[in-house]
């Protein structure tokens, strides 16, 4: 297959999700039940087409950093606004992901959203939400991305408050989407500042722009604000510390959903962002990154502790897995951050489905017992559903395994490389760094636990209730996609080694690109060294072939040479080597005893969970309440909005508009007092003349007598008066 | 003592003051229109001796002829109001026809 | 091309509406009751005519427009240019009198021209409800018409007056006699509010004559067309400042512009549907046309001096058009409408940051974010109506759940509340991002806070939405609209409202992903209008 295939095929993969929405939102109510198989065959085709579009890339042209095109979307004459797509390596190892992911949840949802009254517009909004984020991951210039960072709040929005009678559930769903906005706020004044200084969208234009030494405003601290606003939509989007409200919440959507977008992919698509604009931050930014990343994973692990809805711990457990992936990339550990993405994406989204599985498995039985009471997603109800749903549960813990980092598995790969990574770095960096790889440590602790304090109580021991008693196993469509997605959480699919992932293909081809930002303004153990720095370039001179040859076809080699030679791409990730086996140890221990601990607790009750409640209850309400994040937002950001806005409603009414009344009144008083004016002076002197001629005539007309002979005296007595006077 | 101009004059004055002294106190609408008459004749006379001796010439006889028509007329017209103001108050007396009064 | 033949196509399309309202005058009223009936259908139709015809030669005049000449200060490249003398006298005191009937368009007036005649196309159907006084309704609604359409084809200064002053005559009789329950305050209140501006707007017109001996508005935008010694000659000079000043208030009064905006809230509470679709789709967009038209190029040097205090103003009213339409509460009830015309607030806030920003991206934004703003609030206004005629309440509390009674219904509200907020895929983010991009320019402070709309706009159209569509229906409106099932035969949007509903949300949508065909139009004119304008006023950036 030519490059020129991959992009209109690409796009056809973009494009077909659409189709689905189209059809299911305008001829769902006639299709029916039918929707739900075009839905799901739609989504196999695209997967089908990203399966290809991502090998072509990867094998074939592993080499060329990323293929491309531009083209003009309008012209305003003195400004060009160029978009396209792109295919880089992460992108393509994305495509699948969402793909599958999407397909999986499709087939899933066909027998879990059976009986639902709006079961074809479901789909249609899974359709509209996969096109939304594969948007994302083909995008290459900004506005792209932006443009369907939002469609993928609104369909998120619709999906989320899906069963939209439930007010809980449009609320969950306008939270999400208003928190969403105040990040996207962040990336697109992010997006001015960069187009305002770069004068494009496009990616390559920017970082061409920013290695060539031109600053916003001329000033570099502006280069690391605007690395930090375009950051701010991944706080928003990957549910990151302080907006990480919003996930938990949106776990009143379908179970399918969560699976989808808060597990696998709309979360994702935050880290998915930095990864691909790693190359702008600078020092700083990545410093705040990691930071807010450690933040997020150290706080939403402590909460998962005592959660009791089944999806609520899950959810937070997922908000610290995000934390986990920006820490790393903010320390530097680029690939092993979006390895985390892509391995979380699997084992979470088989989590959530097992969720889902039990949850169904729940109402089904709530629903045989008629009762409408009890909460299906609270884990103190289930309990001993290892023996009644054995697929569920053994998938379940084998991911909870992965999630927990223990050999053999994906997750353990990924995480590991990431601990090496905090520990890396906080040994270059020194200081108070320190603190990012014991948080990390700890958090990685107590995933362990909470994971398996939610097996423990939802599976193991006797059936708490009588509905869990009365749970069945439910049928292939459900269980197909757990099993499928456990398998996929596997150490085999990314490396040969099991514990070591750094000599497999996925290491190969996400290779962290090299930073655009002037030198001064990067950690100096970030930047390239000189001979690999060569390396691309000499890639580029000769053509796509040859490298596609040497990075595809005899990775071992380069692999080999790399080693030997002692090179590694830069001092970090030289770093990261070194400290590989040492973070592999801690990081069991750690996770060991996590797990230890939650079989004491939980299973054998050697340490009563009660007591441990009691003695500790000030901790435990913090973490049960969530640290009071909501109640600190409600009090202060959204109460405060709300009395500034009905103040300003207030002012408006009464001060604005009654400056404006006012004003009439004035005038109306004014005219009030013109018009008595009028009324008595003007018009009075014109009745006073009026009324002195008629006084006047009143007096004189006693002479009109009538009598025509005394008139002729008057004329005589006229005629003499005038010969007196003239002559 | 030969007869001139002044003698015509004062004897006209004459007529003409007792013209004039007959409307102002006649109470009956005919004598009143009798004095009017006399004024005519007043100023007729004055008209012919101004013709006679004073260079009005034909011009004089010319007016004397148009007053006797006017005056001619004149009665007609008034005696017709006469006759209308007797319909409508069964007198003649002028004193008591004062309805134009302020 | 038409544009070079002699048809002259902008004296048709203005006063075409003059044909409709003799013949509804001249329709018989009918004797009996099956007379009227048959009366008021054919005037009705008679109107729907008229303005289909209005339609279609606005889409003639669209397609042989050419975007390649510019217009704004260059008589030549105006198109489909009328001019002759109309009125000549010699006063004394005064001099020569010359008004000129001179007609014309530019990149700038198309758009508006056409956004007109598609919103007074559409809103007809919702006129369709009006009961009362039928012949006298759409007697005004075509005047109303005629008065809108002449104000963007007007070259002639005086000419433009007349017409701006035209359109309040029939607005004033559309609120006060068809309107809600405080009808006449609020049609007072328009009336004089509007009028406190066309005074500022007369006395600077016949300054500009004096000053220029002509009412030619290009004319004036020559600063050599002024003589030395009259009032407004030369540049900087104080009495320019005020008279720009004069000028803008009027325009901005329009627009409508904090803190000149409380007339909207009560003018769109009190209007009927159709009206208040076309008070905010057409009227409001007179203010901002004015100001580009008239008042910016004739007095660039006096913009200059105020452009900062311009995009503050713009700044303000975004985020407190936004806030008041947030809070909105009038003692007890929260008006759906009133929502409606407190987003028009900010929306329109967004065209003045734009064009204060004197970027060519800022100001195409400002004008496009223009002919959305008419075609999303005219969608959102005739969706009021919609569940006004059935529920007599626009009330937000008084409703919820109805997104399970009316599906389609619901759809079409998503994709017109989507685009209010500036959803990508939708015409107006592509405004709101032009706007933003331009303002960021020369005033980055202020678009940042601006953009604050971006979640305020998000919470309040998110909040109505749920306010009316989500949760339970409440126990009153369980049942059917019309439980006879004469009017109303589904509970569901009918025929009539969708013919009305389903362009304008094609439109919507086919702009926000190929926006060329408007912005096209105007690139050419707008690039020649920040010409005029780049030596006397701040541009930021690079």
């Amino acid at each position: 297959m030519t490059q020129d295939v991959v992009l209109p095929l690409s796009i056809l993969t973009l494009l077909i999700p659409l189709l689905s929405f189209l059809i299911n939102i305008f001829f769902g109510k006639k299709l029916g039940k039918i929707s739900g198989v075009i839905g799901t065959s739609i989504l196999g085709i695209d997967l089908g087409l990203a399966i290809i579009v991502a090998f072509t890339k990867l094998t074939s042209y592993a080499g060329i950093q990323v293929i491309q095109n531009r083209i003009e979307w309008f012209d305003l004459g003195s400004l060009q606004v160029n978009i396209g797509i792109g295919i880089d390596n992460i992108a393509a190892i994305m495509l699948i992901v969402v793909t599958l992911i999407s397909f999986l949840v499709h087939l899933f949802s066909t027998v879990y959203m059976g009986d639902d009254r709006q079961y074809s517009k479901f789909f249609a909004y899974l359709g509209l939400f996969t096109f939304s984020m594969l948007g994302i991951v083909i995008a290459n210039n900004f506005l792209i991305m932006y443009i369907f960072w939002e469609l993928v709040g609104i369909s998120s929005y619709l999906l989320i408050g899906f069963w939209y009678e439930k007010d809980s559930a449009s609320n969950a769903g306008k939270k999400a989407f208003i928190t969403n906005r105040i990040g996207d706020l962040g990336f697109f004044i992010g997006i001015m500042i960069l187009f305002f200084t770069y004068g494009s969208f496009m990616f390559e234009d920017v970082f061409a722009g920013i290695s060539s030494g031109v600053m916003p405003f001329d000033n570099p601290t502006m280069l690391t604000i605007a690395g930090i606003c375009i950051f701010m939509g991944a706080i928003g989007k990957s549910a990151q510390f302080p907006l990480h409200v919003w996930l938990p919440d949106a776990m009143e959507g379908p179970t399918p959903v969560s699976a989808l977008i808060h597990a696998a992919t709309m979360v994702a698509a935050g880290v998915y962002l930095v990864a691909k604009v790693f190359a702008m931050f600078t020092a700083d930014a990545l410093t705040f990154i990691a930071v807010i990343g450690t933040i997020t994973a150290f706080i939403s692990a402590t909460i998962a502790l005592t959660q009791v809805d089944f999806k609520k711990v899950l959810a937070y457990s997922t908000v610290s897995q995000l934390g986990f992936m920006i820490m790393s990339l903010g320390v530097g550990g680029y690939t092993n951050g979006f390895f985390h993405l892509v391995t979380h994406a699997w084992f979470k989204a088989a989590l959530f489905l097992a969720a889902g599985s039990v949850i169904h498995a729940m109402h089904q039985a709530m629903h045989h017992m008629h009762d409408h009471h009890t909460d299906p997603q609270d884990i103190n109800n289930m309990g001993g559903l290892r023996k009644t749903m054995p697929w569920t549960y053994r998938t379940f813990l084998f991911v909870t395994l992965a999630l927990s980092g223990i050999p053999l598995t994906s997750g353990f790969l990924s995480k590991d490389g990431i601990l090496a990574g905090t520990l890396a770095y906080a040994n270059l960096t020194g200081g108070w760094h320190w603190i990012i790889p014991v948080l990390g440590f700890t958090a990685a602790g107590m995933t362990a636990f909470y994971m398996f304090r939610l097996t423990i109580v939802a599976f193991h021991g006797e059936p708490k209730t009588e509905i869990a008693k009365h749970t069945k196993e439910n049928k292939l469509p459900i269980v197909l996609p757990l099993v499928v997605l456990a398998f996929m959480s596997l150490w085999i699919f990314y490396s040969p080694n099991p514990i070591d992932a750094s000599k497999g293909w996925f290491h190969k081809m996400i290779v962290q690109p090299k930073s655009a930002v002037p030198d001064a303004y990067q950690w100096s153990f970030l930047i390239n060294n000189k001979t690999e720095e060569a390396a691309p370039a000499v890639h580029q001179a000769e053509g796509a072939t040859h490298t596609a040859e040497i990075t595809a076809e005899n990775p071992h080699e380069v692999t080999k040479a790399g080693h030997t030679t002692g090179h590694y791409l830069n001092k970090f990730q030289e770093e990261t080597h070194h400290f590989h086996y040492i973070a592999m140890i801690l990081s069991l221990l750690i996770a060991g005893s996590g797990i230890l601990l939650a079989f004491l607790i939980y299973q054998y009750k050697t340490i009563s969970a009660d007591k441990l409640e009691a003695r500790f209850k000030f901790l435990h309400t913090f973490s049960y309440n969530k640290w009071y994040f909501d109640e600190l937002y409600q009090a202060t950001a959204i109460n405060g909005l709300l009395v500034i806005s009905k103040a300003l409603s207030w002012f408006d009414n009464y001060v604005v508009d009654g400056l404006v009344n006012l004003s009439s009144y004035v005038t109306r008083g004014f005219g009030y007092i013109v018009g008595l004016f009028d009324n008595y002076v003007i018009d009075g002197a014109v009745n006073l003349v009026a009324n002195f001629t008629g006084y006047c005539g009143n007096k004189m007309r006693k002479l009109q007598t009538g009598h025509i002979q005394s008139y002729v005296v008057f004329v005589l007595l006229g005629i003499l008066i005038l010969l007196y006077f003239f002559i | 003592m030969e007869i001139g101009l002044t003698h015509y004059l004062v004897i006209s004055a004459i007529l003409f003051s007792l013209g004039l002294y007959g409307i102002i106190t006649r109470k009956h609408a005919i004598m009143v229109l009798m004095g009017l008459e006399l004024v005519l004749n007043a100023a007729n006379i004055n008209f012919i001796a101004f013709a006679r001796y004073g260079g009005m010439n034909i011009e004089g006889h010319i007016a004397a002829i148009f007053v006797i028509i006017l005056a001619a007329a004149e009665a007609a017209i008034a005696l017709a109001i006469v006759l209308n103001i007797y319909q409508n108050f069964r007198h003649v007396n002028i004193d008591e026809v004062d309805d134009l009064k302020g | 091309m038409l544009g070079t033949m002699n048809f002259p196509i902008l004296t048709w399309i203005t006063f075409l509406p003059i044909l409709g309202i003799l013949i509804i005058l001249l329709v018989p009223s009918g004797k009996d009751e099956k007379g009227q009936e048959l009366s008021k259908k054919i005037i009705r139709w008679v109107a729907v005519g008229i303005t289909f015809v209005q339609l279609i030669l606005a889409l003639v005049i669209y397609l042989n427009y050419n975007p390649a000449l510019a217009g704004v200060n260059n008589l030549k490249t105006f198109q489909f240019v009328e001019k002759m003398s109309w009125i000549t006298a010699t006063l004394p005191m005064v001099g020569n009198i010359n008004i000129e009937y001179f007609m014309g368009i530019d990149g700038i007036s198309v758009p508006m021209i056409l956004l007109t005649a598609i919103i007074c196309f559409v809103a007809v159907f919702p006129s369709f409800g009006i009961k009362k006084a039928v012949k006298g309704y759409f007697a005004m609604y075509l005047m109303l018409d005629l008065a809108m359409m002449g104000v963007f084809c007007a070259l002639d200064f005086f000419l433009f007056y007349l017409f701006w002053e035209l359109m309040l005559l029939p607005m004033y009789f559309l609120i006060g006699v068809w309107g809600g329950p405080r009808k006449e305050y609020a049609a007072i209140k328009f009336f004089i509010y509007t009028l406190v501006g066309s005074v500022f707007m007369l006395l600077v017109m016949i300054g500009l004559y004096h000053s220029t001996g002509s009412f030619n508005i290009i004319e004036m935008m020559n600063a050599a067309n002024f003589r030395g010694d009259s009032i407004f000659g030369g540049l900087n000079t104080t009495i320019r400042y005020v008279a720009f000043m004069g000028l803008f208030i009027g325009f901005a009064i329009k627009v409508p512009l904090f803190p000149f905006h409380t007339w909207l809230p009560d003018a769109h509470v009190e209007a009927p549907t159709p009206i208040s679709v076309i008070l905010a789709g057409v009227l409001l967009k007179m203010g901002a046309y004015g100001m580009i038209r008239i008042a910016f190029p004739i007095f660039p040097d006096a913009f200059g001096y105020f452009q900062t205090l311009i995009a503050w103003l713009g700044m303000v009213s975004i985020v407190y058009g936004a806030l008041c339409a947030l809070g909105q509460h009038k003692v007890g009830k929260r008006d759906f409408k009133k929502l409606i015309a407190y987003s028009s607030v900010s929306h329109m806030g967004l065209v003045i940051l734009g064009l204060a920003s004197m970027r060519p991206e800022g100001t195409v934004g400002a004008i496009f974010q223009m002919f959305n703003h008419g075609i999303i609030t005219a969608m959102l206004f005739m969706i009021v109506g919609v569940i006004y005629d059935r529920a007599h309440t626009r009330g937000l509390d008084d409703f919820g759940g109805l997104a399970k009674k009316m599906p389609i219904y619901t759809g079409i509200m998503a994709v017109a509340f989507f685009a209010a907020i500036g959803l990508p895929g939708m015409s107006g983010f592509i405004s709101e991002v032009l706007v933003f991009l331009g303002a960021f320019k020369s005033y980055p402070v202020l678009t940042i806070i601006s953009g604050l709309s971006i979640i305020l706009g998000a919470a309040y159209m998110l909040w109505a939405l749920q306010k009316i569509f989500f949760g339970v229906l409440p126990e009153k409106w369980q049942g059917p609209w019309d439980p006879t099932r004469l009017i109303y035969k589904t509970d569901d949007v009918n025929g009539l409202e969708m013919v009305a509903l389903i362009p304008l949300a094609f439109i919507l949508i086919f702009l926000g992903v190929y926006p060329n065909p408007i912005l096209n139009l105007m690139t050419g004119s707008v690039n020649q209008f920040i010409e005029i304008m780049k030596p006397f006023v701040y541009i930021g950036g690079l």
